[in-house]
């Protein structure tokens, strides 16, 4: 079994300096702007005419602004940054044409911003995860492959033959993006199918989207971070496999929600992929409490805690998504905010989080350390581990509320749309927490690196001006 | 190099299973559906919106009302009974099939007060032979099939939505939260234009505690000279703000909301949205028309 290369080989981290900025500033960036719009979203239930005359900020354009800068803004950015930088440390060599990197990461922010321009003017596709327009989508998917194409050459190129389990799922998560998105984006937009097909194209999509290929990106990290922190072996690696092949088995198939009007063995078979989701959950949740097992190191805010959190959440949103996918409990909590709930404690809670203490991690390799501020990477902590589940359990909890009512038929349909407004306004507290959590972040992040290439400018400087009373003599 | 080898076969062949199944797949079983006969009326459904509505599916997908309205009504089997609305004119044959069903039905007062509802049974094919022996009893019977479950009983639809409602739509709106109500048959329930253009521009102002945002960046406000008749779907307004109404005491109008395109197009696709042909997948028997819940404010 391959150990995870103890020393920091300078040589790499220099060649992901660049592309890594890009990905995970950009990242950092739409993050906090999505936190923006999805508290805009979520004041129109303490508010519903706040903005009113703004078409661009009515409820119906700022949500999917914040799902849209949530996943393809910040997870997918943030997660191909992880991601190469798992491929080039573990594979012991050099990230393959950094620059042509950087350039596709600033391609993908341009699409990101095209997706979120169109979106605000209107333009959104009507697909949940999947509103950004045909243009922004077709310069995601190049950006995309200009990025993977140098991961998988640096990938090739590595010196480390044997294969540590982060690069099963680095690898996985580059194959399964392009698929899943150039699916969606033909026969959606380009060659739309007709009638309900495109309802099970979506939700093929966002499923593997959400399940697969976060839960991919995530653990990647997961699996590299906490040996690496707690100095402990990965226990272990038969058992990330396990998980590794489950998650790809089953959850590729957890798309279609119970209700769907397709044809009944499409939900159905859905739905047990739900149930069978918990099986890789668990076993993550195995592995990490294995690995955890007495060690003493503190976790303190650190990359540690949030990664810690961030398998936790893994596990709670999967144990959701199996007990909602059971017929007698799927009937009360579809179509409620029980979904939403869960989708925000695996996209926050988890790979969010996961990512968080991935790039606290990574960071200082890049910059050297002591310029991410350890302070305040905890302060932020203590803002996005409350703000998530805050913002996720009540919807939780008010979904099951709500599809209680929503089923009874005596009970006026507006009594169950009140009756939801606490469960949402204590979820505003949490996302604005989260807010600040994020804005942190950013400050964090891009203070980091303002801060590197500040020193960097200082030591040329110094450099060019050292000579000149050199040259005066000579 | 074994090992990235079975990784990528791996991610290769689960994800294309899923792709199989629910990509391909649908596309095989549903993607060449066409036009089909509604039963027993033999209209052809679903027809293509016309063109204002059509407009207005697009601002509905603009606007993003989908993250708050579904358009797909549920449902939890039906209720099939059998309906007996002629005795004939042999009463005791009559009355000797209806022994053999069940010995309590075999009285002489089963016959008076047609129709009534003789009995519950599974399904269609479970009332065949009873319609039969009736018939040959000289008695006439009827199925009368409804759906059951709270969408139906909450008045959103009078029967499932089945993937033929959605076959001219794109993109398709189904939808996956109800923080509204669901839109399948709003047109059926809602198919006045002016409730439509006042709902969206005021919801609180027809339907008490609404949640739902109002939209009047949809409406162009024009003052109204002293006399001049409002233009047609416009909402009147009095120099108060409130909806003038000549049946009411609320003041001459003095403004006028005059619906933009958007709002026109937008309120056709609304009313147009009527999910309740009687398809052989889907059947029900239409009762006379169940009256519609008005609004969905609170009973008082
Ligand atoms: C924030 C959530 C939200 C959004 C966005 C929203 N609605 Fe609603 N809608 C509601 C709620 C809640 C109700 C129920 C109360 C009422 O009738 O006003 C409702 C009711 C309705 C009704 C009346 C339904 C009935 O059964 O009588 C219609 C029609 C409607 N909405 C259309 C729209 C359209 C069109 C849009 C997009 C422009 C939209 N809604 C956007 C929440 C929303």
């Amino acid at each position: 079994m391959t150990a995870i290369p103890p020393t920091s080989p300078l040589p790499i981290d220099n060649s992901c300096r660049l592309p890594l900025f890009t990905l995970f500033g950009g990242a950092a960036v739409w993050l906090a702007l999505s936190s923006g719009f999805g508290l805009i979203a979520t004041l129109k239930f303490h508010a519903p005419a706040m903005f009113a005359n703004c078409a661009s900020l009515s409820y119906g354009r700022a949500f999917p602004a914040w799902s849209h800068l949530l996943v393809y803004g910040f997870c997918l950015p943030a997660g191909l940054g992880v991601g190469l930088w798992l491929l080039a440390r573990l594979g012991r060599v050099e990230l393959a044409q950094p620059w042509l990197i950087a350039v596709g990461a600033k391609l993908w922010h341009l699409g990101v911003l095209v997706g979120l321009i169109g979106i605000l003017a209107g333009q959104s596709t009507g697909f949940e995860w999947f509103e950004l327009p045909r243009a922004a989508a077709v310069i995601l998917f190049l950006a995309f492959l200009l990025i993977t194409m140098w991961g998988f050459v640096t990938y090739t190129r590595r010196t480390q033959a044997s294969l540590y389990p982060s690069q099963w799922f680095v690898l996985a998560a580059l194959l399964w993006f392009p698929w899943i998105f150039s699916t969606a984006t033909l026969l959606l937009q380009i060659f739309p199918v007709r009638g309900l097909v495109q309802a099970s194209v979506a939700w093929w999509f966002s499923g593997n989207l959400i399940n697969v290929w976060l839960t991919l990106a995530g653990l990647a990290s997961t699996f590299y971070v906490l040996p690496k922190l707690t100095g402990r072996p990965l226990q272990s690696h038969y058992l990330a496999l396990f998980a590794f092949w489950t998650l790809m088995l089953f959850g590729t198939w957890t798309g279609i929600p119970a209700h769907a009007a397709l044809p009944a063995w499409m939900p159905t078979l859905s739905g047990a992929a739900r149930v069978l989701m918990l099986i890789p959950a668990l076993t993550v949740g195995a592995s990490v409490i294995l690995t955890c097992r007495g060690v003493k190191t503190p976790c303190a805010g650190g990359p540690l805690c949030y990664t810690k959190f961030g398998a936790a959440c893994l596990v709670l949103a999967s144990v959701l998504l199996a007990i909602s996918a059971c017929p007698q409990v799927s009937r009360i909590t579809d179509y409620t905010w029980f979904d939403h709930g869960q989708n925000t404690l695996r996209i926050y809670g988890f790979f969010a989080m996961t990512m968080f203490g991935a790039i606290y991690h990574i960071v200082p390799h890049l910059v050297g350390p002591d310029r991410v501020c350890p302070r305040w990477m905890r302060i932020n902590f203590w803002f996005v581990m409350p703000g998530t589940l805050l913002l996720a359990l009540p919807l939780v909890l008010g979904g099951v509320a709500q599809g209680l009512k929503l089923v009874d038929a005596s009970v006026p349909f507006v009594a169950v749309a009140k009756s939801t407004l606490m469960a949402l306004r204590i979820s505003t507290l949490g996302e604005t927490m989260l807010a600040l959590g994020n804005l942190i972040f950013l400050f964090n992040i891009v203070g980091a690196i303002v801060s590197y290439y500040c020193s960097v400018g200082k030591a040329a400087y110094t450099e060019a001006t050292a000579l000149e009373p050199a040259r005066v003599k000579a | 190099m074994k090992s990235s080898a079975l990784v990528f076969l791996a991610a290769f062949i689960a994800l294309s299973a899923s792709w199989g199944g629910f990509v391909l797949a649908p596309q095989l079983q549903l993607g060449r559906a066409a036009q089909v006969k509604t039963v027993p009326a033999q209209d052809n459904y679903p027809v293509a919106r016309p063109g204002l509505a059509a407009q207005g599916a697009e601002v509905y997908r603009s606007l993003g009302c989908v993250y708050c309205h579904s358009q797909s009504v549920g449902q939890d089997g039906v209720n099939c009974e059998i309906v007996l609305t002629d005795a004939g004119t042999n009463g005791a044959a009559t009355l000797a099939v209806l022994g053999k069903l069940n010995a309590a039905l075999a009285r002489a007062d089963t016959l008076t007060g047609l129709p009534k509802v003789l009995m519950s049974v599974a399904d269609m094919n479970a009332a065949d032979p009873i319609l039969k022996a009736l018939g040959s009893a000289g008695a006439k019977a009827q199925v009368v099939v409804s759906a059951l479950g709270p969408d139906i009983a909450r008045g959103w639809g009078r029967r499932r939505s089945v993937a033929q409602d959605y076959l001219y739509d794109s993109p398709v709106q189904p939808g996956t939260r109800r923080v509204g109500p669901d839109l399948a048959n709003v047109g059926v329930r809602q198919p006045d234009v002016n409730w439509q253009f006042r709902h969206l521009y005021a919801p609180t102002s027809l339907v008490p505690g609404s949640t739902m945002p109002p939209y009047p960046f949809l409406f162009a406000e024009r003052k109204l000279k002293p006399g001049q008749p409002p233009s047609p779907n416009a909402i009147p307004l009095t120099a108060a703000g409130v909806f003038f109404d000549v049946s009411k005491d609320t003041g001459p109008a003095d403004r006028e909301l005059v619906p933009t395109d958007e709002a026109r197009s937008l309120v056709a696709y609304l009313v147009s949205l009527r999910a309740e042909a009687t398809l052989f997948e889907s059947p029900f028997t239409a009762p006379a028309a169940p009256p519609p819940p008005a609004t969905n404010a609170p009973a008082k």
